[in-house]
């Protein structure tokens, strides 16, 4: 144990004895061309997540043209799997690796230990533990207040559904941004929440779906990246749902009646851009709508003009900031007071959060 | 007409050369898939079997391999036993994971204290845990009769629900910000598997994996209980005269996978796993039942095919990410592996004659 600690010791001080050196012309000014690299978790044809990410990889060579070579690998499994095929780009000259889930965020680390001058990019982790290291996400709760506004309009059973992939705190935004504006317009919604578990698998997110309109649910919501739920919805008229990652267009006008969609282009332009001009530095990005990260996908002719406009009106003013989805006063799930008259969340409890708000009934899966 | 006709024996000739010929076949039809698809078969294919042994950075892959091969080699091991004695055991993947899931509990308990008794306490453990799922179809199989194919496979299923459990639940890292996934064996010493030496991949799971091999090879040829199995698996009836309790051998066979599927789950959940998280399995337990009839069911041979199937996914995901190549594609070229492998076993049991001539044919 003590050797490997002092191996690892002696090459970190390799590495900062001869990287300043190596990088002192790139940092200045810029790499002259630069790789960059993805680790997809799903398919690029999932036509949800991984697809808009890949979009985000295409527009890359759009911007930059030959000074930008772009490589993916999809379908990588997030366990062990992952490190080898973070390493793989890494050791095929990558100079930035976008990792593009959750599960990607301990071998992104690791791997990120073992080549200090290559750049690492994960999504929606939150852990940096080398200069290397940088993490990105969007605020997608901030859409799900403008699907919410129209859930709450739209549902005549007064039952919505939402399907969750993992309980874990970027899905729980989701959940709980949504039934707040569902709420506020329409102070008879109740909530219901079905975990499926994963991140892409039509077949559960379409048992779930059934499940949910079973139980007398017409306005279905999903954290889950393919469009089995709104074929689905499609079966039973009257049911709606929105896009998920990506438009869905397919779906349109119902029962997709609006969508969110993951623009990831913006984000990868500017970091990309940052290493060939030479100023890229580590960051922990979180932007939204104003960012242009999510955008709203075109409310369609089967929402009743007034609640497109109170949902564009949602979007509009935390666009302009001002308007926070979560603002005071407000309650968790068993009470107890959260935040004040007129008081926004602050970004460090939205990432870490594990409650429920009031008015939600069930769990948060736990034991 | 070419015809089939019933070897008196299998031939061992097509016995050893069947494998090879199943990865020929492959290679030929893989290329035909891979230049469909856009790609120049033969860089493919040699990004594949070549590239990961002997190309750049091969000092990485091979450890890669060595990792990679360790839990194939040693679930396949205990499954190809069971196979011969006609016990089959599809449920090592459930196997797999309640190890992990026990083992890593194990030394999760005890978090964050040092002493040395922690790793070889959990592989027993994990080994324990993996047995006694294994023990569930084997119970309802000896006393109710069940088919352990449906038990053991169905328990896969459930395994998985207990993962998730684990991972959101009781072994959920209290640091991780509510995140799901249990702590992580790197920053806990006393319970990782590490390298034994540095960058060459081979860790305990390696080292047992090998050891077990040989050791079941002496079993089956130089033990009574081999023998047993043997005689099992080719003749039932005789077995039975010979004295041989079919309860004992499918708690014996079952048990012994059950246990080694469990130890892999545990080295690989505290090695190049890292940690317990709901989608930690690899389909190991499923993978290893190709790399068992790949080995001929035999010790030895199963280290080869578990090496040749590590080649496959190694190369096969350096190929994906070199060329861009869709993942599924890799998987079809895997699954061809298995099905030319069966397709021409059928040379090893049957003899392909040509009727010597028309005019026989008519008077037959």
């Amino acid at each position: 144990m003590k050797r490997r600690t002092l191996l690892a010791s002696v090459a970190i001080g390799l590495g900062l004895a001869l990287g300043p050196a190596a990088m002192a012309q790139d940092s200045g000014a810029g790499l002259e061309k630069v790789k960059a690299c993805f680790i997809y978790v799903g398919p690029i044809g999932d036509g949800g997540w991984t697809f808009q990410h890949h979009q985000g990889a295409l527009a890359l060579k759009e911007e930059f043209g030959d000074r930008v070579e772009i490589a993916w690998q999809e379908s990588v499994p997030e366990g062990a799997d992952a490190e080898r095929s973070i390493t793989q780009f890494a050791l095929q000259g990558c100079n930035i690796i976008f990792t593009t889930s959750f599960g990607f965020m301990d071998p992104t680390n690791t791997v990120a230990a073992q080549f200090p001058d290559v750049k690492f990019e994960h999504a929606t982790g939150y852990k940096r533990e080398h200069p290397n290291v940088s993490t990105y996400d969007a605020r997608f709760y901030e859409g799900r207040a403008v699907m919410g506004t129209i859930a709450g309009h739209m549902t005549k059973s007064g039952k919505i559904g939402y399907i969750g992939s993992y309980p874990i705190p970027e899905v729980i935004q989701g959940i709980n941004s949504s039934f707040l504006h569902a709420r506020k317009v329409n102070p008879e919604v109740t909530l219901s929440v079905v975990w499926a578990y994963t991140w892409f698998d039509p077949a559960k997110e379409a048992d779930a779906a059934k499940a949910l309109i079973d139980q007398g649910v017409d306005v279905i919501l999903q954290h889950t990246d393919s469009t089995a739920p709104l074929a689905e919805a499609a079966k039973t008229p009257g049911v709606i749902g929105f896009g998920q990652a990506s438009d869905m267009a397919a779906y349109k006008p119902a029962p997709r009646v609006s969508s969110i969609i993951d623009n990831w282009a913006p984000y990868y332009i500017k970091r990309v851009g940052a290493l060939l001009d030479g100023s890229y530095e580590q960051s922990a990005a979180w932007e939204g709508i104003a960012g242009g990260e999510v955008e709203i996908g075109e409310i369609t002719e089967a929402v009743p003009p007034e609640v497109k406009a109170a949902a564009e009106k949602v979007r509009d003013d935390i666009a302009a900031g001002t308007y926070h989805p979560f603002t005071g006063p407000l309650n968790k799930q068993d009470g107890t007071p959260w935040l004040a008259e007129g008081e926004t969340a602050d970004d460090g409890t939205l990432a870490g959060m594990n409650f429920y708000v009031e008015g939600i009934t069930g769990e948060i899966p736990k034991q | 007409m070419l015809r089939l006709e019933k070897r008196p024996n299998p031939s061992v000739f097509w016995l050893w050369a069947t494998p090879v010929l199943a990865v020929a076949l492959t290679m030929v039809v893989g290329g035909l898939l891979f230049a469909a698809l856009g790609s120049n078969p033969v860089t493919v294919i040699r990004t594949i079997f070549w590239d990961p042994l002997f190309g750049a950075n091969a000092g990485y892959f091979r450890a890669q391999l060595l990792i990679k091969a360790a839990p194939l080699i040693l679930i396949a091991i205990g499954l190809a036993m069971g196979f011969r004695a006609g016990i089959w055991n599809i449920g090592a993947e459930g196997q797999y994971i309640i190890g992990a899931v026990v083992g890593a509990s194990v030394g999760l308990a005890v978090y964050p204290t040092e002493n040395r008794l922690i790793f070889p306490a959990m592989v027993l453990a994990g080994a324990f845990g993996g047995w006694a799922w294994a023990m569930i179809p084997a119970i309802l199989k000896t006393r109710f009769n069940t088919n352990e194919i449906l038990v053991s496979l169905m328990l896969v299923y459930v395994a998985e629900a207990i993962l998730a459990k684990a991972a959101l639940g009781f072994l959920r890292n209290p640091e991780g910000m509510g995140f799901p996934g249990s702590r992580n064996f790197s920053s806990y010493p006393a319970a990782r598997n590490f390298d034994l030496i540095e960058r060459t991949g081979l860790h305990w799971g390696g080292v047992t994996a090998l050891a077990v091999a040989v050791a079941a090879y002496v079993l089956l040829t130089r033990h009574g209980i081999g023998f047993q199995i043997r005689l099992a698996g080719q003749a039932p009836r005789a077995a039975r005269f010979h004295g041989v309790s079919p309860t004992r051998l499918v708690v014996f066979c079952l048990g012994l996978t059950g246990a080694l599927a469990g130890m892999a789950g545990l080295f690989e959940a505290t090695g190049p796993g890292g940690q317990i998280t709901e989608n930690f399995a690899s389909g190991y337990g499923f993978t290893a039942i190709i790399v068992a009839f790949l080995g001929r069911l035999n010790p030895l041979g199963i280290v080869l095919a578990g090496f040749m199937m590590a080649l496959t996914y190694v190369g096969g995901s350096l190929a994906e990410s070199t060329m861009n190549l869709p993942a599924a594609s890799i998987q079809v070229f895997q699954g061809m592996l298995l099905f030319f492998l069966l397709g021409v076993d059928v040379l090893t049991n049957y003899r392909v004659r040509r009727p010597s001539g028309a005019a026989k044919g008519a008077e037959a």
